[in-house]
């Protein structure tokens, strides 16, 4: 046990040392040098990074590193992905292992400040709680002495506990090493609750569940956690590179630039459109790219919208509502800052 | 006389009828906790074995896709037929899977060679050598047109096999000089030998995969990227070098003084006396130890999970996570369960098959 924390105190000093000395490191062009983008993305977190049965990583992570790839190299499979953990992740940031993080990393001041940056949020989640229909429940408020599985050790436990006691409300909670096995005891009746991140719970309702009729998703969130890319702290034109690949992403869902229609949108009189095409304006070569950036990573990967239905959305087996993630024309938190 | 003699050895000695009856009596129902541990077996048997063959078996799903799956209600073995491939082989390249299968076969051919006694000595360096070499060139690639694969894409079985035959041959001789450093008369050697063990001992192995691929990395410059496979291939052989120096230890503490003596007497040095008097016999002492450590290391190399290497457990975690296919643990597990049982049982009765031959020269 001393041990352990030996080696926690010495990790954070040097976590700190890191973010003191991180500096101006020139990742495009180690990116440009190798002709390959280095990706981190969760090992397996179905509809954000999986691997597929060929062992292609797909999902809404995936594809986020792979517009990136489209826009600075010119093609979305010239990308080494690295599976990590969740306590090496951020090492591996920090490190130069990786250019870009894309796995399921909440944005929080504490990451921000220790030596990382983060692009703008791909997917908004956020803890929800998940019952069986038959229980009558329709609030969160109504659990009072309800059983809540949970998953041991993270910040689902104990943003659990702090939202049920901050409203005086009583629960049981029955802590599961795996979120595997807390599905499993939810759906054998252990429990009359299962919490976990909504995009979860949405997941395993639509995928496991025996009859996903028979549960529902509360309409309470217990925390926000904005999930995006992350990428070293101290290389601004790096960092502008990986945001305005996901805002040039989020511009063509807006503007109705596909990836089937984006050479007809070439022709678009729509001066966004152009800029965003790179048909007028040098909007790729303000950020180090050439005019065509943008045009790529739509062409790789689709837009906004589409990389989110085809991953987690209505055409995958996830069927999650866009909701937060929802452009904000339609109500949504996705807004990108105008190109120009 | 004789000739009576004779006749009567050469009768047939006695034996009882052996029925099917006969048979249980003596070794099922011979004593009145037999019989009660006999029937309560058959109890739990009875419970569990129907239900296994008709989830096994009848209610089995062998093609379709998961919601057929489902409906059947059954074991998946679709979801297995659809990712055997992926679990044995990870995220390598799919249309160049035959190289890790060579390299596979060869890494086993290896194995299996040096199991028979009469390549020990030095054939088995060139045996060694060669066969690692040609799996390394299979799964590296990069000459003869193939393409070349970093370790980053390696996965699976071929990378649980790398990790432990490399950890365990690395890590044998460094545990026999860790052995010989602790029971060595120099001081120096020997206090560093067990400040080395003790240490190493004194930490799982998950805290030192840990170490080796979150801390190491930022002690080191940025441009000095260390291959993740690689330390965690240093970090397994560091961690088991121990246990193999322990277990030699006690196989060298069981070799009578008089034998070191007899052998001085002889003028035999150190390393002589070493190699040729004390290490073979005490080595064959400890082989059922030596195995069982391992098979503990050949289990423990999953816990690479931890620093994001897709072994062969942690390829089967990453299937289960396809949208399309989730929730199938039972299968998955039970599969790789198999592929995990048939290489440790293997060794196990060959640890046993050594233990008797090398035996012989004790037997009275």
């Amino acid at each position: 046990m001393k041990s352990r924390l030996w080696g926690a105190a010495l990790a954070v000093t040097c976590l700190t040392m890191f973010a003191g000395t991180a500096q101006a490191g020139p990742t495009l062009d180690a990116v440009k040098g190798r002709g390959q983008l280095f990706c981190g993305v969760n090992a397996g977190l179905p509809g954000f990074s999986n691997p597929d049965s060929q062992g292609k990583w797909t999902g809404l992570d995936a594809d986020t590193c792979r517009a990136v790839a489209a826009a600075v190299l010119g093609d979305a499979n010239k990308i080494r992905f690295t599976p990590l953990s969740a306590q090496q992740r951020l090492t591996a940031v920090q490190t130069g292992e990786i250019d870009v993080l894309a796995r399921n990393t909440t944005w929080t001041l504490t990451r921000d400040a220790q030596g990382l940056n983060f692009a703008p949020t791909t997917y908004y989640d956020g803890q929800g709680l998940m019952v069986p229909k038959s229980l009558g429940v329709t609030s969160a408020k109504q659990l009072d002495g309800a059983t809540i599985c949970v998953q041991m050790g993270t910040t689902t436990e104990l943003n659990l506990s702090d939202w049920f006691r901050t409203r005086n409300i009583s629960f049981k909670p029955v802590v599961i090493e795996a979120l595997d096995e807390v599905n499993a005891a939810y759906f054998a009746g252990r429990c009359d609750v299962m919490t976990a991140d909504i995009s979860a719970l949405a997941g395993t309702r639509a995928t496991v569940a025996p009859k996903p009729d028979d549960h529902l998703i509360l309409p309470e969130v217990l925390s926000k956690e904005p999930l995006g890319p992350v990428v070293r702290h101290g290389d601004d034109q790096w960092r502008d590179i990986v945001t305005w690949t996901i805002y040039a992403l989020m511009e063509a869902e807006e503007k109705g630039v596909t990836a089937a229609n984006v050479d007809a949108k070439l022709k678009d009189p729509d001066p966004g459109i152009q800029r965003l095409l790179g048909v007028q304006g040098d909007m790729g070569p303000l950020l180090g790219l050439d005019k065509q950036w943008a045009y790529r990573a739509i062409k790789a990967v689709g837009n906004y919208g589409e990389i989110f239905d085809r991953n987690v959305g209505k055409g995958s087996p996830l069927k999650l509502d866009r909701g937060l993630n929802g452009l904000w024309t339609n109500g949504g938190l996705m807004y990108a800052p105008p190109i120009r | 006389m004789t000739e009576i003699v004779n006749k009567a050895a050469s009768l047939p000695p006695h034996r009882p009828r052996l029925g099917l009856w006969a048979w249980a009596r003596a070794n099922l129902f011979s004593s009145w906790y037999n019989t009660a541990l006999t029937l309560a077996f058959a109890y739990i048997a009875w419970l569990v074995i129907p239900g296994l063959v008709k989830w096994g078996f009848i209610n089995a799903s062998l093609s379709g896709d998961a919601a057929a799956c489902r409906a059947a209600g059954g074991a998946c073995w679709s979801f297995i037929a659809e990712k055997w491939r992926f679990i044995l082989f990870g995220t390598f390249p799919d249309d160049q899977q035959w190289r890790p299968t060579l390299a596979m076969l060869a890494t086993i051919a290896t194995l299996v060679i040096s199991a028979d006694r009469r390549t020990w000595g030095r054939p088995l360096l060139f045996i060694w050598g060669g066969g690692l070499g040609f799996a390394a060139l299979m799964m590296f690639g990069g000459v003869l047109g193939m393409d070349f694969v970093p370790t980053g894409l390696w996965g699976g079985l071929p990378l649980t096999l790398a990790l432990s035959v490399v950890g365990l041959g690395a890590s044998f001789p460094l545990g026999v000089l860790l052995a010989l450093g602790r029971t060595s008369d120099l001081p120096v050697m020997r206090g560093l030998s067990v400040v080395y063990i003790e240490l190493v001992r004194g930490v799982p192995l998950i805290s030192i995969l840990f170490m080796a691929s979150v801390m190491l990395p930022l002690f080191l410059p940025q441009d000095v990227p260390i291959d993740k496979l690689l330390r965690a291939l240093i970090g397994i052989t560091l961690f088991s070098a121990a246990y193999v120096a322990e277990v030699v230890r006690g196989g060298l503490q069981a070799i009578p003084r008089g034998q070191v003596e007899a052998s001085k007497a002889l003028g035999l040095g150190y390393w002589q006396r070493q190699r040729l008097i004390i290490l073979p016999q005490a080595l064959a002492l400890v082989i059922p130890p030596l195995v069982n450590s391992f098979i503990a290391i050949f289990k423990d190399t999953s816990l690479v999970i931890i620093i994001g290497l897709l072994d062969l457990l942690s390829t089967a975690k990453s299937a289960l996570t396809d949208p399309a296919w989730r929730g199938f643990y039972k299968e998955a597990y039970l599969f790789v369960g198999v592929i995990y049982f048939l290489f440790c049982y293997a060794l196990s009765r060959y640890s046993r098959h050594l233990e008797t031959v090398l035996g012989q020269g004790r037997k009275r």
